[in-house]
């Protein structure tokens, strides 16, 4: 077919205007047109150059037209219209001949008046009018000429006569301008006349079969007008249903592959074609046009639904002799769209003179389709599944947002409930009563710490944990940690601390979280282990080289993971700076216990959240297996990572690296006034050891189970060694927050006098610091203080004993080492529990501290300054008598 | 013999100093303490109070001699000076301090000026004194020892 159409196209015509280019292409290829010998050259070229889809039989056409019934009545039609137009240009014409005649008539009278007035005759004169009215009578070109001439010699001899003859001259004058006007008159009848005689003459020539053509010329412009993009099939069948003409907007056959055939020939018995021909045989027996929708499934062209009409033809006797039949494609919407798609492709391909074998096509259009409805498929499912992603990670956020929610409101009531116990554990109760309430409080505890474990939890996996960058003191952390852990200790075991000499004494990073994370492992650890030691190293290690696999190999088989810290702690190595001259440290923290150990199976999902090591530790030690989880995920976000080596009932060591940022010098000498320095610690603040033993106590004094010196007075050991306190019953241990030294001084010495140990810190903030990591039974405030005022640390102090966890704004302006919310709950000695520590105002007596202010702030009395041992004695004596 | 004398002569000068008003009740408490458990109290104190007064004033005369005086700071700084003096018992440096105090809220310069230098007249009189009274101290501490 290719071959072919090189040849077709030397053929072509130029295309007329009217009909897209990639019509005229295809028409030309897909057409072989059979030549109708009888017919004129120029009239085959016009049906070559405007027929354009048209496969038909042209033989069979005439046939039709001349035998066909609705043939026949056209042709009747198309002569009776022929004769009708004919006779009208006759009429026409007689009129104007008559018309002409009339004139001429009344032209000839008036010269005839004109010439019989004068009487004046020449002979030239007769002959010519004589001529002239042979003239009218056989109009004769040849003649008409002739006669002009002799006229226009005369007129001149005429008028060169004019001034040579006076009167004469002047008829003669006359008579040749009537001749002049005649003349003129003459020749325009002559013109018409002429004209009559061409158009009688094409009249004549024209034969019906041209008149013929030329209307179906134009029927078929029309047609092809409106029907060029219609998706429509028109054909007519014969008796035995071969097509013998088709119109196809998107023919996909040639004409040799229809004109002749059957459709069963050519669709080759395909889904539909039954149906099709059976309807088709119906309407030829029946007679009667009528209508069907069907729907073809075929290789050609897929599956497309047909609305068809079909039509008997019959011919002059009545007698059916085959079918029109008219084919509306109406497939659903969205699979026609595609294939409309397609065509507009395949439109294409023809521009660009690709030559596309029909099966090609079909299989491309076919494949086109398939994959169309296969992306479709594959779109639907993929929205479905994103939707139902969406929905769960939406039901996921508010699962965890309620989860959130509820906390907070559980925790709201459970203070209040707690609370309560507390103060009733305060009053007079008996033993049993007191035991009863102290599982009502350890119980409220463990809620609260739960929840506080779950908003963690959801803090960090909402992205909402922030953390903090604070200076902070690496070892005062460890102390803190242990000392922590052995206030509320009830075990024989020993809390040791190293660290080692190379951590820098103070570094940057999230204090409280860091606390957090170490409570956390050393609680984990103190309640497996029973006995021997629960321990934290501190050291400085190197940069761990690929964190990632490190982390990824330590989770997938921890057991044999080593700390590669232990190698390679020398002593500076960790160190790195970086651009901004700040140094990194990685700060290697190691809790280790000597405790039941952790059974290897179940050392993967032991950092997994609510996971246990198993259903029988849980049931034995309780505890919501939240707390390595959380321990994991807070190391992470600080960039860090966590792994744990066990041997059951050997013991465990969980290991965790951080980076630290060193701070820079100027930072360190910031205001040695305002520097913070908790003075009851009393210890070098480089001292790498600390060792805390379980008191035997049956009520262990926080801080004073261990072996920690309380005060910073120098002469303090002096005092508490060389001389037994007077009143031993009621000592107690008294926080004396103020500023000015020799007040510090001489306050101390009093309330020593009086028998108490006295802790001093110089400010409102370092007295928060204080009240969470040890027990005071009383608290001395000064009200005028540098940083924090002794009004707002009441409040805050106060708000946590309600509360049960510290106002947002005191930990991020702890240099040092606030406890967190969850950290601090496990604060407490658990024999004591949270009481109200009885706060003392020490005022000046100015307006600026007025006793109703203090009073407001939540603290419980004052005494003014400066104090003396009589009022100290009154005061101290007051509450100590109603709590010990 | 010399131990009492001494020690006469320090009780005349606590008493001029008591009748003079340079101290007051206070005083009482930190011989108090001294005599109950701590020797060697008073000096400590006496000692930590007069470098600190020291220090204090120096930096109040550094803040007034700015163009632009930070009273706030000052009053800070002479409330410091005025916890201190009345736990010392120091009575008259504590009263040129509230005088001090009420001017400095003025943000009366000159005021703040006359003030200061008439603390600085009462402290030197009184770390004379406590200076002598620390000389007879360890004199008495000296002379009991060797007894």
């Amino acid at each position: 077919m290719g071959e072919d159409l090189d040849l077709c196209e030397c053929d072509e015509e130029p295309l007329a205007a009217m009909w897209p280019t990639d019509i005229e292409d295809k028409s030309n290829k897909q057409f072989n047109i059979e030549k109708p010998g009888n017919t004129e050259e120029n009239l085959l070229k016009e049906f070559q150059s405007q027929e354009e889809k048209h496969k038909l039989d042209f033989m069979k056409l005439a046939e039709l037209t001349d035998y066909s019934d609705i043939g026949s009545h056209q042709l009747t039609s198309l002569v009776k219209q022929y004769k009708f137009r004919r006779a009208n240009a006759f009429r026409l014409l007689q009129e104007e001949l008559d018309s002409l005649s009339k004139q001429r008539q009344e032209i000839e009278q008036r010269k005839q008046d004109i010439l019989q007035e004068h009487r004046f005759v020449e002979k030239n004169q007769i002959s010519v009018l004589d001529d002239g009215y042979d003239i009218w009578g056989a109009p004769d070109l040849e003649r008409a000429k002739k006669v002009t001439f002799l006229y226009k010699n005369e007129i001149d001899v005429g008028v060169n006569m004019t001034g040579e003859y006076g009167t004469v001259g002047y008829w003669k004058g006359r008579a040749v301008r009537l001749e002049r006007l005649l003349e003129d008159s003459l020749k325009r009848e002559n013109i018409l006349v002429q004209k009559l005689q061409e158009c009688a003459k094409m009249e004549e020539q024209k034969l019906p079969v041209e008149e013929l053509s030329s209307i179906l010329k134009r029927a078929d412009n029309f047609l092809h007008f409106i029907l060029q993009n219609a998706p429509i099939v028109i054909a007519h069948q014969d008796k035995d249903l071969r097509y013998r003409f088709i119109y196809n907007h998107f023919p996909s056959l040639g004409e040799e592959d229809i004109i002749g055939k059957t459709d069963e020939e050519i669709l080759l018995g395909s889904e539909g074609v039954k149906e099709f021909q059976d309807f088709k045989r119906e309407v030829l027996e029946n007679g009667k046009a009528a209508k069907r929708e069907i729907t073809y499934a075929t290789p050609l062209f897929g599956k497309k639904t047909f609305l068809t009409y079909v039509e008997p033809v019959f011919n002059k006797k009545g007698e059916i002799i085959g079918i029109n039949y008219m084919g509306f494609e109406v497939t659903d919407q969205v699979p026609s769209d595609s294939i409309f798609r397609l065509e507009c492709f395949i439109h294409a391909s023809y521009k660009f003179k690709i030559i596309f074998d029909f099966i090609s096509m079909q299989l491309v259009k076919r494949e086109k389709l398939a994959k169309y409805r296969e992306e479709m498929a594959v779109q639907k499912a993929k929205e479905t599944e994103l939707s139902k992603t969406i929905h769960v990670t939406e039901e996921t956020m508010r699962a965890k947002q309620m989860l959130a929610t509820m906390s907070h409101e559980i925790r709201s009531p459970l203070t209040g409930v707690v609370g309560m116990a507390e103060i009733l554990a305060n009053t007079n109760v008996d033993m049993e009563q007191r035991q009863l309430l102290d599982v009502i409080l350890s119980s409220g505890d463990l809620v609260l710490q739960l929840i506080n474990d779950i908003l963690d939890f959801s803090k960090v996996e909402s992205g909402v944990m922030q953390l903090e960058e604070t200076k902070f003191r690496p070892r005062e952390v460890v102390r803190h940690v242990l000392q922590t852990a052995a206030a509320s200790l009830r075990k024989d075991l020993i809390l040791e601390g190293h660290v080692s000499e190379d951590i820098p004494l103070e570094v940057m990073g999230d204090v409280l979280r860091i606390r957090q994370i170490l409570t956390n492992l050393v609680s984990n650890a103190v309640k497996f282990t029973h006995k021997g030691t629960v321990g934290i190293n501190l050291r400085v290690v190197s940069k761990p080289n690929s964190l990632q696999t490190y982390t990824a190999n330590a989770t997938e088989n921890p057991v044999t993971q080593k700390c590669c810290a232990e190698t390679s702690c020398s002593s500076k190595v960790g160190k790195e700076t970086e651009n901004t001259g700040e140094e990194i440290v990685w700060l290697q923290y190691e809790v280790y216990d000597t405790g039941i150990g952790i059974p290897e199976k179940a050392i993967p999902t032991l950092f997994k959240r609510y996971m246990q090591a198993s259903a029988d530790h849980a049931r034995k030690y309780g505890g919501t297996g939240l707390g390595l989880a959380i321990c994991k995920q807070l190391v992470e976000l600080m960039e860090g990572n966590i792994t744990v080596k066990s041997k059951e009932n050997e013991g465990s060591t969980f290991t965790f690296m951080l980076p630290c940022k060193v701070p820079l010098e100027q930072d360190l000498s910031d205001d040695p006034d305002e520097s913070p320095t908790v003075s009851c610690s009393g210890l070098d603040p480089m001292e790498g050891f600390f060792l805390f033993k379980p008191k035997t106590f049956h009520r262990p004094k926080s801080p004073d189970s261990s072996h920690l010196k309380q005060t910073s007075s120098v002469d303090h050991d002096k005092k508490e060694n060389g001389k037994s306190r007077p009143n031993h019953q009621s000592s107690g241990q008294v926080l004396l927050v103020e500023d000015n030294k020799v007040n510090i001084m001489v306050a101390k010495s009093m309330v020593e006098q009086l028998g108490h140990s006295v802790c001093v810190v110089n400010n409102g903030l370092e007295a928060i610091r204080a009240v969470q990591q040890t027990r005071f039974d009383l608290i001395l405030m000064d009200v005028h203080m540098p940083v924090m005022d002794g009004l707002q640390a009441t409040r805050l102090i106060r708000s946590f004993e309600e509360n049960g966890y510290w106002d947002a704004s005191v930990g991020p302006t702890c240099q040092s080492s606030p406890a967190s919310s969850s950290l601090s709950q496990e604060c407490y000695d658990e024999t004591r529990k949270r009481k109200r520590t009885p706060i003392i105002a020490m005022t000046a007596n100015s307006f600026a501290e007025s006793a109703s202010e203090c009073l407001d702030s939540g603290m419980d009395s004052y005494i003014s300054k400066p104090v003396t041992v009589q009022n100290l004695k009154e005061i101290l004596q007051n509450f100590f008598a109603c709590n010990l | 013999m010399a131990s009492t004398q001494i020690k006469a002569q320090l009780n005349d000068l606590l008493n001029s100093m008591f009748a003079m008003d340079f101290l007051d009740e206070q005083f009482k408490q930190l011989q108090m303490l001294e005599d109950g458990s701590c020797p060697g109290f008073i000096s400590e104190v006496i000692t930590i109070f007069c470098d600190d007064a020291e220090r204090i004033l120096s930096l109040i005369t550094e803040l007034l001699s700015k163009p632009v005086v930070d009273f706030e700071k000052v009053d800070a700084y002479v409330h410091q000076l005025k916890g201190s003096s009345s736990s010392v018992g120091a009575k008259r440096v504590a009263l040129v301090c509230i005088k001090f105090r009420n001017v400095c809220q003025e943000n009366d310069k000159e005021g703040c000026m006359a003030t200061l230098y008439e603390i600085r007249r009462e402290f030197d009189e009184l770390n004379k004194k406590f200076r002598t009274m620390l000389q007879l101290e360890q004199q008495i501490q000296a002379l009991d020892s060797k007894r």
